[in-house]
Protein backbone atom coordinates (compact mmCIF):
# COMPACT_ATOMS: atom_id res chain seq x y z
CA UNK A 1 0.00 0.00 0.00
CA UNK A 2 1.12 3.55 -0.70
CA UNK A 3 2.98 4.86 2.34
CA UNK A 4 0.94 8.05 2.58
CA UNK A 5 -2.40 6.24 2.48
CA UNK A 6 -0.98 3.82 5.03
CA UNK A 7 -0.34 6.77 7.42
CA UNK A 8 -3.97 7.90 7.09
CA UNK A 9 -5.35 4.40 7.65
CA UNK A 10 -3.01 4.06 10.61
CA UNK A 11 -4.29 7.28 12.23
CA UNK A 12 -7.97 6.73 11.53
CA UNK A 13 -8.19 3.01 12.26
CA UNK A 14 -5.16 1.08 13.55
CA UNK A 15 -3.84 3.63 16.03
CA UNK A 16 -6.92 5.80 16.47
CA UNK A 17 -5.85 8.37 19.09
CA UNK A 18 -9.17 8.37 20.96
CA UNK A 19 -10.24 4.73 20.93
CA UNK A 20 -6.98 2.79 20.73
CA UNK A 21 -4.21 5.03 22.07
CA UNK A 22 -6.48 6.93 24.55
CA UNK A 23 -4.65 10.21 23.99
CA UNK A 24 -5.91 13.76 24.51
CA UNK A 25 -8.59 12.94 27.05
CA UNK A 26 -8.98 16.45 28.51
CA UNK A 27 -10.49 17.98 25.34
CA UNK A 28 -12.31 14.71 24.63
CA UNK A 29 -14.24 14.98 27.87
CA UNK A 30 -14.63 18.73 27.91
CA UNK A 31 -15.96 19.67 24.48
CA UNK A 32 -18.06 16.66 23.47
CA UNK A 33 -21.30 18.03 24.93
CA UNK A 34 -22.65 18.05 21.37
CA UNK A 35 -21.64 16.48 18.07
CA UNK A 36 -20.95 19.82 16.40
CA UNK A 37 -18.54 20.85 19.18
CA UNK A 38 -16.75 17.53 18.75
CA UNK A 39 -16.33 18.14 15.02
CA UNK A 40 -15.13 21.71 15.59
CA UNK A 41 -12.56 20.73 18.20
CA UNK A 42 -11.42 17.75 16.14
CA UNK A 43 -10.93 19.79 12.97
CA UNK A 44 -9.10 22.64 14.69
CA UNK A 45 -6.79 20.12 16.34
CA UNK A 46 -6.30 18.46 12.92
CA UNK A 47 -5.25 21.75 11.32
CA UNK A 48 -2.74 22.44 14.09
CA UNK A 49 -1.48 18.86 13.92
CA UNK A 50 -0.90 18.91 10.15
CA UNK A 51 0.83 22.30 10.17
CA UNK A 52 3.00 21.58 13.21
CA UNK A 53 3.96 18.12 11.90
CA UNK A 54 5.07 19.68 8.59
CA UNK A 55 6.97 22.51 10.25
CA UNK A 56 8.71 20.29 12.80
CA UNK A 57 9.60 17.77 10.13
CA UNK A 58 11.02 20.54 7.93
CA UNK A 59 13.09 21.85 10.85
CA UNK A 60 14.10 18.44 12.18
CA UNK A 61 17.73 18.77 11.10
CA UNK A 62 18.10 22.29 12.50
CA UNK A 63 16.63 21.87 15.99
CA UNK A 64 19.32 20.80 18.47
CA UNK A 65 18.26 17.70 20.35
CA UNK A 66 18.60 19.28 23.80
CA UNK A 67 16.10 22.07 23.17
CA UNK A 68 13.69 20.13 20.96
CA UNK A 69 10.77 20.17 23.42
CA UNK A 70 10.71 23.96 23.91
CA UNK A 71 11.14 24.34 20.15
CA UNK A 72 8.20 22.01 19.44
CA UNK A 73 6.07 23.88 21.98
CA UNK A 74 6.83 27.24 20.31
CA UNK A 75 5.91 25.85 16.88
CA UNK A 76 2.66 24.32 18.15
CA UNK A 77 1.73 27.42 20.16
CA UNK A 78 2.25 29.66 17.11
CA UNK A 79 -0.09 27.56 14.98
CA UNK A 80 -2.65 27.38 17.79
CA UNK A 81 -2.63 31.18 17.99
CA UNK A 82 -3.21 31.40 14.23
CA UNK A 83 -6.08 28.90 14.36
CA UNK A 84 -7.54 30.77 17.32
CA UNK A 85 -7.53 34.03 15.33
CA UNK A 86 -9.12 32.39 12.30
CA UNK A 87 -11.87 30.81 14.40
CA UNK A 88 -12.55 34.07 16.22
CA UNK A 89 -12.90 35.79 12.86
CA UNK A 90 -14.88 33.26 10.86
CA UNK A 91 -16.63 30.94 13.35
CA UNK A 92 -17.39 33.16 16.36
CA UNK A 93 -20.16 30.93 17.78
CA UNK A 94 -17.98 27.80 17.75
CA UNK A 95 -15.14 29.90 19.20
CA UNK A 96 -17.37 30.89 22.12
CA UNK A 97 -18.57 27.37 22.85
CA UNK A 98 -15.07 25.85 22.76
CA UNK A 99 -13.66 28.74 24.79
CA UNK A 100 -10.49 28.05 26.72
CA UNK A 101 -10.03 24.61 25.15
CA UNK A 102 -8.75 26.16 21.90
CA UNK A 103 -5.56 27.66 23.41
CA UNK A 104 -5.23 24.45 25.41
CA UNK A 105 -4.65 22.54 22.14
CA UNK A 106 -1.00 23.50 22.85
CA UNK A 107 -0.80 20.97 25.68
CA UNK A 108 -2.76 18.28 23.84
CA UNK A 109 -0.52 15.23 24.11
CA UNK A 110 -1.46 13.98 20.62
CA UNK A 111 0.31 16.91 18.96
CA UNK A 112 3.54 16.81 20.98
CA UNK A 113 3.41 13.02 20.87
CA UNK A 114 3.29 12.92 17.07
CA UNK A 115 5.98 15.60 16.84
CA UNK A 116 8.27 13.60 19.09
CA UNK A 117 7.59 10.11 17.78
CA UNK A 118 6.97 10.71 14.05
CA UNK A 119 7.51 14.20 12.60
CA UNK A 120 10.96 14.71 14.12
CA UNK A 121 12.21 11.55 12.40
CA UNK A 122 10.47 11.55 9.01
CA UNK A 123 10.32 13.74 5.87
CA UNK A 124 7.72 16.46 5.36
CA UNK A 125 5.19 14.67 3.12
CA UNK A 126 4.73 11.51 5.25
CA UNK A 127 4.56 13.74 8.36
CA UNK A 128 1.78 15.73 6.73
CA UNK A 129 -0.19 12.56 5.99
CA UNK A 130 0.49 11.31 9.51
CA UNK A 131 -1.01 14.57 10.78
CA UNK A 132 -4.04 14.18 8.51
CA UNK A 133 -4.57 10.58 9.65
CA UNK A 134 -4.17 11.23 13.35
CA UNK A 135 -6.26 14.40 13.13
CA UNK A 136 -9.10 12.66 11.29
CA UNK A 137 -8.95 9.79 13.78
CA UNK A 138 -9.25 12.26 16.64
CA UNK A 139 -12.10 14.11 14.88
CA UNK A 140 -13.99 10.84 14.34
CA UNK A 141 -13.46 9.87 17.98
CA UNK A 142 -14.71 13.22 19.30
CA UNK A 143 -17.66 13.22 16.91
CA UNK A 144 -18.75 9.71 17.94
CA UNK A 145 -18.57 10.58 21.64
CA UNK A 146 -20.32 13.89 20.92
CA UNK A 147 -23.14 12.11 19.05
CA UNK A 148 -23.65 9.62 21.89
CA UNK A 149 -23.71 12.37 24.51
CA UNK A 150 -26.01 14.59 22.45
CA UNK A 151 -28.52 11.76 21.87
CA UNK A 152 -28.53 10.76 25.53
CA UNK A 153 -28.32 14.26 26.95
CA UNK A 154 -30.42 16.30 24.57
CA UNK A 155 -32.32 13.88 22.33
CA UNK A 156 -30.81 15.36 19.17
CA UNK A 157 -27.99 14.83 16.69
CA UNK A 158 -26.16 17.83 15.18
CA UNK A 159 -28.90 20.03 16.71
CA UNK A 160 -31.65 18.13 14.82
CA UNK A 161 -34.23 16.78 17.25
CA UNK A 162 -34.97 13.08 17.05
CA UNK A 163 -38.73 12.44 17.21
CA UNK A 164 -39.91 10.69 20.44
CA UNK A 165 -36.41 10.75 21.95
CA UNK A 166 -36.30 14.48 22.59
CA UNK A 167 -38.89 14.09 25.35
CA UNK A 168 -36.95 11.37 27.11
CA UNK A 169 -33.42 12.67 27.39
CA UNK A 170 -31.13 12.49 30.42
CA UNK A 171 -29.71 15.98 30.91
CA UNK A 172 -26.90 14.58 33.08
CA UNK A 173 -25.12 13.27 29.99
CA UNK A 174 -24.67 16.78 28.69
CA UNK A 175 -23.05 17.81 31.99
CA UNK A 176 -19.67 16.96 33.48
CA UNK A 177 -20.57 13.59 35.12
CA UNK A 178 -21.99 12.28 31.83
CA UNK A 179 -18.63 12.82 30.16
CA UNK A 180 -16.93 10.60 32.74
CA UNK A 181 -19.60 7.89 32.44
CA UNK A 182 -19.49 7.79 28.64
CA UNK A 183 -15.69 7.60 28.66
CA UNK A 184 -15.79 4.90 31.35
CA UNK A 185 -18.02 2.73 29.15
CA UNK A 186 -15.80 3.43 26.14
CA UNK A 187 -12.74 2.28 28.08
CA UNK A 188 -14.59 -0.82 29.29
CA UNK A 189 -15.69 -1.72 25.74
CA UNK A 190 -12.14 -1.22 24.47
CA UNK A 191 -10.87 -3.49 27.26
CA UNK A 192 -13.16 -6.28 26.03
CA UNK A 193 -12.15 -5.72 22.38
CA UNK A 194 -8.49 -5.68 23.37
CA UNK A 195 -8.85 -9.02 25.13
CA UNK A 196 -10.66 -10.59 22.17
CA UNK A 197 -8.06 -9.36 19.72
CA UNK A 198 -5.31 -10.78 21.90
CA UNK A 199 -7.03 -14.17 21.93
CA UNK A 200 -7.20 -14.02 18.14
CA UNK A 201 -3.46 -13.34 18.13
CA UNK A 202 -3.83 -9.84 16.66
CA UNK A 203 -3.19 -7.61 19.67
CA UNK A 204 -4.08 -3.89 19.39
CA UNK A 205 -1.36 -1.30 19.97
CA UNK A 206 -1.06 -0.48 23.67
CA UNK A 207 -2.97 2.47 25.07
CA UNK A 208 -0.39 5.11 25.90
CA UNK A 209 -2.44 8.04 27.17
CA UNK A 210 -2.41 9.44 30.66
CA UNK A 211 -5.68 7.65 31.44
CA UNK A 212 -3.77 4.39 31.64
CA UNK A 213 -1.94 5.85 34.63
CA UNK A 214 1.43 4.66 33.45
CA UNK A 215 3.95 6.56 31.43
CA UNK A 216 5.75 3.58 29.83
CA UNK A 217 5.70 3.94 26.08
CA UNK A 218 4.09 7.38 26.13
CA UNK A 219 5.88 9.62 23.63
CA UNK A 220 5.45 12.63 25.93
CA UNK A 221 6.81 10.85 29.00
CA UNK A 222 10.10 12.69 28.78
CA UNK A 223 8.72 16.16 29.09
CA UNK A 224 5.99 15.15 31.54
CA UNK A 225 8.12 13.30 34.05
CA UNK A 226 11.48 14.86 33.27
CA UNK A 227 13.06 11.43 32.95
CA UNK A 228 14.94 10.52 29.82
CA UNK A 229 13.11 8.04 27.59
CA UNK A 230 14.38 4.49 27.78
CA UNK B 1 -14.23 44.91 52.91
CA UNK B 2 -16.03 44.33 49.63
CA UNK B 3 -12.69 43.46 48.11
CA UNK B 4 -12.02 40.84 50.78
CA UNK B 5 -15.48 39.30 50.27
CA UNK B 6 -14.76 39.22 46.57
CA UNK B 7 -11.48 37.38 47.18
CA UNK B 8 -13.19 34.80 49.38
CA UNK B 9 -15.87 34.29 46.73
CA UNK B 10 -13.19 33.75 44.06
CA UNK B 11 -11.40 31.25 46.32
CA UNK B 12 -14.54 29.19 47.03
CA UNK B 13 -15.79 29.39 43.46
CA UNK B 14 -12.53 28.18 41.95
CA UNK B 15 -11.89 25.50 44.57
CA UNK B 16 -15.31 23.90 44.88
CA UNK B 17 -18.01 25.27 42.59
CA UNK B 18 -15.98 25.17 39.37
CA UNK B 19 -13.72 22.33 40.44
CA UNK B 20 -10.88 22.17 37.98
CA UNK B 21 -10.91 18.40 37.48
CA UNK B 22 -14.51 17.45 38.00
CA UNK B 23 -16.27 20.24 36.15
CA UNK B 24 -13.63 21.69 33.82
CA UNK B 25 -11.67 18.52 32.95
CA UNK B 26 -8.27 20.17 33.33
CA UNK B 27 -5.41 18.25 34.90
CA UNK B 28 -7.03 14.88 34.25
CA UNK B 29 -3.68 13.22 33.54
CA UNK B 30 -2.24 13.53 37.05
CA UNK B 31 -5.73 13.02 38.49
CA UNK B 32 -5.93 9.57 36.89
CA UNK B 33 -2.22 8.80 36.94
CA UNK B 34 -1.06 9.78 40.44
CA UNK B 35 -4.16 8.89 42.46
CA UNK B 36 -3.30 5.34 43.47
CA UNK B 37 -2.21 6.17 47.03
CA UNK B 38 -3.29 8.97 49.36
CA UNK B 39 0.27 10.04 50.27
CA UNK B 40 1.41 10.47 46.67
CA UNK B 41 -1.87 12.19 45.81
CA UNK B 42 -1.38 14.65 48.66
CA UNK B 43 2.23 15.26 47.58
CA UNK B 44 1.08 15.94 44.04
CA UNK B 45 -1.62 18.28 45.36
CA UNK B 46 0.94 20.21 47.39
CA UNK B 47 3.21 20.60 44.38
CA UNK B 48 0.29 21.75 42.23
CA UNK B 49 -0.77 24.40 44.78
CA UNK B 50 2.82 25.63 44.90
CA UNK B 51 3.31 25.79 41.13
CA UNK B 52 -0.12 27.17 40.16
CA UNK B 53 0.14 29.84 42.88
CA UNK B 54 3.51 31.05 41.59
CA UNK B 55 2.58 30.62 37.92
CA UNK B 56 -0.64 32.65 38.35
CA UNK B 57 1.36 35.46 39.93
CA UNK B 58 4.11 35.49 37.31
CA UNK B 59 1.80 35.18 34.29
CA UNK B 60 -0.53 37.91 35.56
CA UNK B 61 2.42 40.24 36.19
CA UNK B 62 3.75 39.56 32.69
CA UNK B 63 0.31 40.11 31.17
CA UNK B 64 -0.35 43.34 33.09
CA UNK B 65 3.05 44.96 32.68
CA UNK B 66 4.44 43.58 29.43
CA UNK B 67 1.77 42.15 27.13
CA UNK B 68 -1.13 44.53 27.78
CA UNK B 69 0.81 47.87 27.54
CA UNK B 70 2.58 46.81 24.33
CA UNK B 71 -0.59 45.44 22.68
CA UNK B 72 0.75 41.89 22.42
CA UNK B 73 -2.21 40.26 24.23
CA UNK B 74 -2.59 37.71 21.45
CA UNK B 75 0.84 36.29 22.26
CA UNK B 76 -0.48 35.10 25.63
CA UNK B 77 -0.64 31.37 24.77
CA UNK B 78 2.97 31.20 23.57
CA UNK B 79 4.34 33.42 26.33
CA UNK B 80 2.43 31.66 29.14
CA UNK B 81 3.42 28.12 28.15
CA UNK B 82 7.09 29.08 27.88
CA UNK B 83 7.01 31.03 31.13
CA UNK B 84 5.37 28.11 32.93
CA UNK B 85 7.88 25.59 31.56
CA UNK B 86 10.83 27.81 32.51
CA UNK B 87 9.29 28.59 35.90
CA UNK B 88 8.90 24.95 36.85
CA UNK B 89 12.55 24.28 35.97
CA UNK B 90 13.60 27.31 37.97
CA UNK B 91 11.49 26.41 41.01
CA UNK B 92 12.94 22.93 40.94
CA UNK B 93 16.53 24.23 40.89
CA UNK B 94 15.78 26.78 43.60
CA UNK B 95 14.17 24.23 45.91
CA UNK B 96 17.00 21.76 45.38
CA UNK B 97 19.60 24.35 46.43
CA UNK B 98 17.79 26.32 49.14
CA UNK B 99 14.96 24.29 50.66
CA UNK B 100 16.07 20.65 50.39
CA UNK B 101 13.40 19.44 52.81
CA UNK B 102 10.59 20.82 50.63
CA UNK B 103 12.36 19.49 47.54
CA UNK B 104 12.41 16.02 49.08
CA UNK B 105 8.64 16.00 49.41
CA UNK B 106 7.61 17.85 46.22
CA UNK B 107 10.57 17.32 43.89
CA UNK B 108 9.42 14.24 42.01
CA UNK B 109 6.08 15.82 41.12
CA UNK B 110 7.38 19.16 39.84
CA UNK B 111 8.42 18.19 36.28
CA UNK B 112 5.14 16.33 35.88
CA UNK B 113 3.31 19.63 36.14
CA UNK B 114 4.99 21.43 33.24
CA UNK B 115 2.58 20.22 30.61
CA UNK B 116 -0.32 19.98 33.02
CA UNK B 117 -3.16 21.75 31.29
CA UNK B 118 -4.54 23.01 34.62
CA UNK B 119 -1.60 25.44 35.01
CA UNK B 120 -1.97 26.98 31.54
CA UNK B 121 -5.76 26.84 31.82
CA UNK B 122 -5.74 28.79 35.09
CA UNK B 123 -3.40 31.43 33.67
CA UNK B 124 -5.62 31.88 30.60
CA UNK B 125 -8.83 31.88 32.65
CA UNK B 126 -7.43 34.57 34.94
CA UNK B 127 -6.83 36.81 31.94
CA UNK B 128 -10.27 36.10 30.46
CA UNK B 129 -11.94 36.98 33.78
CA UNK B 130 -9.99 40.27 34.00
CA UNK B 131 -8.65 39.63 37.52
CA UNK B 132 -6.04 41.90 39.09
CA UNK B 133 -2.79 40.40 40.38
CA UNK B 134 -3.97 39.49 43.89
CA UNK B 135 -7.20 38.01 42.52
CA UNK B 136 -5.14 35.95 40.08
CA UNK B 137 -3.02 34.49 42.88
CA UNK B 138 -6.09 33.74 44.99
CA UNK B 139 -7.91 32.09 42.10
CA UNK B 140 -4.77 30.09 41.28
CA UNK B 141 -4.50 28.83 44.84
CA UNK B 142 -8.24 28.08 44.80
CA UNK B 143 -8.01 26.07 41.59
CA UNK B 144 -5.07 24.10 42.95
CA UNK B 145 -6.85 23.49 46.26
CA UNK B 146 -9.81 22.15 44.31
CA UNK B 147 -7.43 19.84 42.44
CA UNK B 148 -5.94 18.63 45.73
CA UNK B 149 -9.37 17.98 47.24
CA UNK B 150 -10.43 15.97 44.19
CA UNK B 151 -7.23 13.91 43.87
CA UNK B 152 -7.02 13.10 47.60
CA UNK B 153 -10.67 11.95 47.73
CA UNK B 154 -10.08 9.93 44.57
CA UNK B 155 -6.97 8.28 46.04
CA UNK B 156 -8.89 7.41 49.22
CA UNK B 157 -11.63 5.75 47.18
CA UNK B 158 -9.14 3.94 44.93
CA UNK B 159 -7.36 2.41 47.92
CA UNK B 160 -10.68 0.78 48.85
CA UNK B 161 -11.59 -0.16 45.27
CA UNK B 162 -8.45 -2.32 45.14
CA UNK B 163 -10.20 -4.91 47.31
CA UNK B 164 -13.53 -4.88 45.50
CA UNK B 165 -14.84 -7.39 43.01
CA UNK B 166 -15.24 -5.43 39.78
CA UNK B 167 -16.37 -6.82 36.39
CA UNK B 168 -13.15 -7.59 34.51
CA UNK B 169 -13.90 -5.11 31.69
CA UNK B 170 -14.14 -2.27 34.18
CA UNK B 171 -10.91 -3.06 36.03
CA UNK B 172 -8.37 -0.25 35.99
CA UNK B 173 -9.16 3.05 34.35
CA UNK B 174 -12.83 2.39 33.61
CA UNK B 175 -13.91 2.03 37.25
CA UNK B 176 -11.84 5.10 38.15
CA UNK B 177 -13.75 7.07 35.50
CA UNK B 178 -17.11 5.83 36.84
CA UNK B 179 -16.00 6.94 40.31
CA UNK B 180 -14.95 10.34 38.94
CA UNK B 181 -18.39 10.62 37.34
CA UNK B 182 -20.07 10.01 40.69
CA UNK B 183 -17.77 12.55 42.36
CA UNK B 184 -18.58 15.03 39.60
CA UNK B 185 -22.28 14.50 40.34
CA UNK B 186 -21.64 15.30 43.98
CA UNK B 187 -19.72 18.45 43.07
CA UNK B 188 -22.55 19.44 40.71
CA UNK B 189 -24.54 20.01 43.89
CA UNK B 190 -22.34 22.99 44.74
CA UNK B 191 -23.24 24.78 41.52
CA UNK B 192 -25.96 26.88 43.12
CA UNK B 193 -23.85 28.02 46.08
CA UNK B 194 -22.40 31.17 44.51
Amino acid sequence: MNKNIERIVNGVWKENPTFVLMLGMCPTLAVTTSAINGVGMGLSTTVVLILSNMMISALRNFIPDRVRMPAFIVVVASFVTIVQFLMQGFLPSLYDSLGIYIPLIVVNCIILGRAESYASKNPVIPSMFDGIGMGLGFTIGLTCIGIVREILGNGSVFDVNIPFLDNYHITLFGLAPGAFFVLAFLVAIMNVIRKNMEKKGKPLPKAVGCTTGNCDGCPSATECTGKEAK
Amino acid sequence: MDYVTNLILILVASAIVNNVVLSQFLGLCPFLGVSKRVETAAGMGGAVIFVIGIASFVTSVIYKFILAPTGFEYMQTIVFILVIAALVQFVEMFLKKSVPSLYESLGVYLPLITTNCAVLGTALNNVTNGYDILECVISGIGVATGFTIAIVIMAGIREKIEYNDIPSAFKGTAIVLVTSGLMAMAFLGFSGVI
